[in-house]
């Protein structure tokens, strides 16, 4: 650790490292020193001057975002001279801001505004006429209103920098300098939102949210992402049973503010027209809507009278619902139906891993990890198509920790513009030619962490970690999966062979393919939609889900399910992080998948032997008996993220890796569920339009 | 051949050349003691050039006047990255067009400064950034530039000595802010010529984001002397901290207008009565700007015991600059001049940063109004403050560049601007001819 | 996109005047020399110099639309620029602007209708010695008085 230097901040004795900015090292001391353009992470500007300071010894006022700290420094912010810099600076920027703070979407919550009324004028003496230009939609969620941007270039850099996109510049010069789209008229991005996100004024605003409220109407709830298995928070704003927006300013959890598409704005599916409200039950051939007693007792009364008759059962679970919802799943198909014909979709093949790095700790990284590793190699996936928040990071760490990154797959992908080496190979074979040609490169590194997506899988996994480990430098592996809680669906035993926590289930029962395959006396399908282009062969189909999905409308009964964001539980993402769900709002008609199977047991009878069945009841004994579970209840309280290693030690059981696939889900896709959301409709109408 | 009849009053070192048949050839050059000076510099230890351009108290002649032998100085040359020569040949500061005349007329002897540069900090490459109105001059450096290589002046192993060196003429296309060194750098890498943040200064990150030495046409004209007859004799031709000649663009109210080289020193009333042959028809001088638009005005008054260098200009409150002498007489409309002024610091704006995007565009609309007879008694006091607010705060200098003349014409000729009010026309002009804005 | 064959050999010696994987540094002067040749910064101009400079055809706009030199629309064939700069407003620069204006009916930016004749009103040239100044196209003229721009722009009229 290097010394660290001394300088006063308004008489405050400060300690900072060497090379911190002054900006920085007068927030440690509680001062704010205002500023527009700087952002923490991204680079340097010094376009807004309001960050402007005395500096003793220094002739003019200095900009506190790009000095750094200097021993004995002598810094002040609070003089006249300061004060008369930020208002005047504030003056400037209102001349040509339209000031129409009554109809902007950043009304209440923009810095200019706050600036202004910490340390603006109350007056203006501008009396000319202001620069006008009429607002421009840029996509399908993106407006842009010159007027009333500032040029902080922040919507600029996190496009370019932290994205890697480079769709948004700028044009012009001077007074007339505007952003602009990297199409013309138009963007062509990976519409994320991040600009809109981080532009300090009204400037950016959101197709999705616009006019629809004042901010300091809504209410704010953490959620998880229930869209692909990176597990970003995004913080759903409400009002009146309505979700309104989807952002994460507060930096909270394990995404700090990044969020992509789906986590911003692909909440829409949760009030789309075809919705289910009400459960469904096949009348003479038709799906029609009955009460939840009725739909519940018709369920409960087939289940009991197959067991009676010794009947057989398939149980599918889902790569959406919580862990306890997977967990209560599981014991139900166990303990009730007495069977182990269960399972879900696999996206990748987490088991592999898992019994490859028996007897190894610390080998899985988190989604922080890829942040501060000094090597990362990316084998197969798309990431930034497939997993935003991953190659979101990965790009963080190559800009701030010059990390090397190593793309090895099939395609051109976002990673090669500034990897150390891309190889393109198509198959498990020339995936290995390829690492042995990196073999030298990798061996020199300090560490490595590699991910993977369903391309390797089986031996291939087991392979791939002796040349990990064959490097002699630290490896952590990251076993790409395709869903919000995939990875959670596995831990949980949602799959013939192997109970929760990877124990081996005994006698194994029938996997997905054979079960839809199978002329089964009851096929119970929560949250999947596993007959999707085949015609169902069970005598009886019981369906829990949103829409009326392919598999839905063949069923029997169909129940109305919650979505993640009206419903508590936790989920665990693709790098085994926790998280706790929040309900945001709640829909009409629908129940958690936890409260039906709840419903349904106590409809049977057997709710004392399947126990209570709240959220908090459940992870209580997911704690107790899954391994890589027990995370101190405060941890996951408070939305902190915590590490599961589910399994030390081999997984004796048959591995099955043919069954996983993963789906490859785009930016504006997300499976069955994807299709339901407005916002991803729009891009992709939007894309096949031009 | 652009070039003004000589005065007998200049001291013709750069311009020496100016006036020959030819003076823009290789052959003129080498016939009048051309590139000699690099012969002897190539000679010399990299340390020593540096010392002999210290010696000769050259100062940069773009207009910021920092010491050039110190600038040199600053070079890592142990630095494993290459290292670049640029030659700032936006020259855009209004006033200016000594740079223009110095290439056209003797483009050899900046090439040959550049060599020296070259020598000095261990450079083997070099960039000339002409401004893309001047393309006429492109042609005559690339002509020049094909002449140096046929004769073994550029290119590898120049004359034997083992110092090789690769020259090229580069075109801007229409930008003021572009003179802006870290600019001019951005413009060269094919961007926006939007100003770096400095620190890294040029010297250690510059062109390409190797070290540099960048300096105005001028500044290397006078490096072939310097090293020719040594850095004291160039001294001795100027003032004490600032040696040599100073090329003087006489423009505006001035009978001789042109260009000439003068000894720094060079009484201003003197320059503007016997070089320039006084004011036309007669008239009075009522204000001067000593060096390129961006410099505080003078009046008469302030004028009559100055001399053309740093430190009196300094006392005066304004700058040297670039030797763009702006000559004003008694009939200029000094509030016409301030509009015209910041119109083109509005034009000419980046648009980086907060103080100068929206002050020059700000103060061009009050200007705009006020000469217009639409001015109030408030005004006048904002077009002082406003220009204050963008003082010292802008992210380059150009906001300085715009603030400071319309900071003098205010204080200077505040009752100029008095008489604007009320809705009374211009004193100086026709009601119905206003400038077009 | 094809060009000259003089303007083919000035794109090949500007790829070459830079070091490696710096031809971006070509872009501005490329932009400028084609237009000469072109008329004006077109769409497909703009797509052509991003691909030989290797960058997007949008960063090639954010810097053209950056330089005052570069136009998107096409200006006559004969672009005569007045200066109105302090040393030439001194020297009556701005009387000159008008007359200009007042004799072609056309303003600022703006081409006569048979296109050969544009006039745009410009910062300093760098001529402020020779005041007031005029280009037409990248040709000086110096110490322009009214009359001498009226010879000059009835040449422009013949002038192939």
């Amino acid at each position: 650790m290097p010394d660290l230097i001394h300088l006063t901040i308004d008489g405050h004795p400060i300690e900072a490292a060497p090379g911190t900015l002054l900006i920085n090292a007068a927030k440690t001391a509680g001062l704010e020193i205002p500023a527009f353009c700087y952002y923490d992470g991204l680079s340097l500007q010094a376009a807004c001057r309001m960050c402007l300071v005395e500096i003793e010894k220094m002739p003019k006022l200095m900009t506190a975002c790009t000095q750094t700290v200097a021993e004995g420094m002598v810094v002040r912010t609070d003089t006249p001279q300061v004060h008369a810099a930020r208002k005047y600076m504030l003056e400037f920027l209102l001349t040509n801001h339209p000031l129409d703070c009554p109809v902007c979407d950043k009304g209440g919550e923009c810095e200019l505004q706050d600036m202004t009324f910490r340390y603006g004028v109350g007056e203006s003496r501008f009396t000319d006429e202001k620069v006008h230009t009429p607002e421009k939609q840029f996509s399908p969620v993106v407006f842009f209103d010159a007027p009333r941007c500032i040029l902080c270039y922040r919507c600029v850099r996190v496009c370019n920098e932290g994205m890697g996109v480079n769709a948004l510049g700028v044009i012009n010069r001077g007074v007339v300098s505007e952003i602009s789209p990297n199409k013309g008229d138009h963007l062509e991005c990976d519409e994320c939102g991040m600009c809109i996100d981080i532009c300090p004024v009204g400037a950016l605003t959101s197709g999705a949210y616009r006019y629809q409220t004042r901010p300091w109407e809504m209410t704010h709830v953490g959620a998880i992402c229930t869209h692909c298995a990176d597990g970003c928070k995004t913080t759903l704003g409400t009002r009146n049973g309505q979700i309104i927006r989807g952002n994460n300013r507060d930096r909270s959890g394990i995404n700090g503010e990044f969020l992509c598409i789906k986590g911003r704005y692909a909440f829409d599916f949760y009030n789309h027209a075809e919705r289910l409200q009400s459960p469904l039950a096949r009348v003479d051939g038709k799906l029609i809507e009955v009460s939840w007693s009725q739909a519940l007792s018709a369920v409960a009364r087939k289940f009991g009278d197959t067991i009676s008759a010794g009947g057989s059962f398939g149980v599918v679970g889902s790569n959406l619902t919580t862990n306890e919802e997977n967990y209560y799943l599981q014991k139900f198909a166990r303990g009730v139906l007495k069977t182990n014909n269960i399972d879900h979709h696999r996206t990748g093949d987490v088991v592999s891993l898992l019994d490859a790095l028996s007897g190894k700790s610390g080998k899985l990284a988190t989604v922080a990890d890829l942040y501060e590793a000094k090597a990362v190699l990316v084998l197969g996936a798309d990431l930034a198509l497939e997993h935003p928040l991953l190659s979101y990071q990965i790009r963080a760490d190559y800009r701030h920790h010059q990390a090397h990154v190593y793309a090895v797959g099939p395609h051109p992908v976002r990673e090669d513009n500034y990897s150390a080496a891309s190889i393109r190979a198509a198959s498990a074979a020339e995936y290995f030619a390829a690492l042995e040609n990196l073999r030298e490169k990798l061996r020199a590194e300090a560490d490595l962490t590699i991910l993977f997506d369903d391309s390797v899988k089986g031996a291939g996994v087991a392979k791939l970690v002796d040349f990990g480990e064959s490097l002699g430098i630290p490896v952590k592996y990251v076993c790409l999966l395709d869903y919000s809680n995939s990875r959670g669906a596995a831990d949980m035993g949602l799959m013939p062979e192997l109970l929760p926590g990877y124990r081996p289930a005994g006698e194994t029962g029938l996997h997905v393919d054979e079960m839809t395959e199978a002329p089964l006396d009851v096929l119970w399908v929560v949250g999947a939609n596993p007959l999707e282009g085949r015609a169902r062969k069970a005598s009886f189909l019981v369906v829990q889900d949103l829409f009326l999905t392919e598999t839905a409308r063949q069923a029997d009964i169909v129940l109305p399910a919650a979505s993640a964001y009206e419903k508590e539980g936790t989920v665990t993402n693709v790098t085994g992080e926790v998280q706790r769900l929040r309900r945001a709002i709640s829909v009409m008609g629908a129940k958690a998948d936890l409260e039906i199977i709840g419903f349904l047991a106590r409809e049977m009878g057997v709710a004392a032997a399947m126990g209570p069945w709240t959220p908090n009841a459940v992870f209580e004994e997911i704690r107790a008996n899954v391994r890589g579970y027990e995370i101190p209840p405060a941890v996951l309280a408070t939305g902190g993220a915590a590490q599961s290693m589910p399994v030390n030690g081999r997984i004796p059981v048959e591995s099955r890796p043919e069954l996983a696939h993963s789906d490859h889900n785009g930016l504006f896709a997300s499976g069955t569920l994807g299709r339901y959301s407005k916002v991803l409709g729009s891009v992709l109408e939007g894309r096949l339009s031009r | 051949m652009l070039y003004n009849e000589p005065s007998p009053l200049e001291t013709r070192v750069l311009s020496r050349r100016f006036g020959l048949p030819n003076s823009a050839s290789i052959d003129t050059y080498l016939a009048t003691e051309g590139y000699q000076a690099f012969r002897k510099a190539a000679g010399m230890k990299p340390d020593d050039i540096i010392n002999e351009v210290k010696v000769s108290n050259l100062r940069g002649r773009g207009g910021a006047g920092f010491p050039t032998g110190m600038k040199w100085s600053f070079v890592p040359r142990t630095s494993p990255k290459p290292k670049y020569i640029v030659v700032n040949a936006d020259e855009s500061e209004p006033g200016t067009c000594k740079d223009r005349v110095l290439i056209e007329n003797d483009p050899h002897q900046l090439i040959e400064g550049i060599l020296i540069a070259g020598l000095a900090v261990d450079a083997h490459a070099g960039y000339i950034y002409v401004r893309g109105e001047y393309r006429y001059l492109i042609e005559v450096l690339e002509k020049a530039i094909a002449e140096a290589y046929a004769k073994g002046w550029l290119g590898k192993n120049i004359q034997g000595t083992g110092f090789d060196f690769e020259l090229y003429a580069h075109s801007g296309a229409g930008a003021y802010e572009c003179g802006e060194e870290s600019a001019l750098l951005e413009s060269l890498e094919g961007k926006r010529g939007i100003p770096r943040i400095r620190p890294p200064f040029p010297a250690v990150s510059g062109a390409f984001q190797c070290p540099t030495v960048l300096n105005n046409v001028e500044t290397f004209c006078a490096v072939p002397p310097i090293i020719r007859d040594g850095g004291a004799a160039f001294a001795a031709l100027g003032v004490p901290k600032a040696g040599g000649t100073k090329m003087t663009c006489l423009t505006g109210n001035i009978n001789k207008p042109g260009v000439y080289e003068l000894p720094l020193g060079f009484p201003v009333m003197k320059m503007i009565e016997e070089v320039g042959g006084g004011i036309p028809r007669g008239r009075k001088l009522k204000a001067m700007i000593p060096g390129g638009s961006s410099c505080p005005v003078l009046t008469a008054e302030e004028c009559r015991d100055a001399t053309m260098d740093y430190d009196s200009m300094a006392s005066r409150k304004t700058m040297l600059g670039s030797g763009g002498v702006i000559i004003m007489d008694d009939q200029t409309c000094m509030v016409k001049a301030a509009l015209r002024i910041m119109r083109f610091y509005a034009h000419e704006s980046c648009g980086w940063c907060i103080p100068c995007r929206e002050g020059t565009t700000w103060l061009r609309k009050i200007l705009t109004r006020f000469h217009n007879g639409g001015g109030t008694q408030t005004d006048i006091g904002l077009i002082a403050d406003v220009s204050k607010n963008m003082l010292g705060r802008t992210f380059c200098p150009l906001g300085d560049a715009a603030a400071m003349p319309t900071i003098s014409i205010v204080e200077k000729f505040r009752d100029e601007f008095e008489a604007h009010l009320e809705g009374r026309p211009c004193p100086y002009e026709h009601a119905e001819h206003l400038v077009t804005v | 996109m094809t060009f000259s064959a003089e303007l083919e050999a000035r794109f090949e010696k500007l790829l070459h005047s830079y070091p490696p994987g710096r031809q971006r540094s070509a872009m501005i002067p490329m932009l400028l020399y084609a237009q000469d040749e072109v008329g004006s910064v077109t769409d497909e101009l703009i797509d052509e110099v991003a691909l030989r400079v290797g960058v997007t055809p949008a960063q090639v706009n954010e810097v053209l639309s950056y330089y005052s030199m570069l136009h998107r629309k096409p200006m006559g064939k004969f672009h005569v620029q007045v200066c109105t700069n302090i040393s030439c407003l001194l020297n009556d620069g701005d009387k000159l602007w008008e007359h200009a204006c007042k004799k072609l009916g056309i303003g600022h930016k703006e081409a006569t209708a048979d296109g050969r004749i544009s006039l745009e009103e410009v910062e300093c040239m760098g001529a402020c010695s020779w005041a007031p100044a005029v280009q037409v196209n990248y040709d000086f003229h110096h110490f322009v008085t009214p009359e001498k721009l009226d010879e000059i722009l009835d040449g422009l009229k013949e002038k192939a």
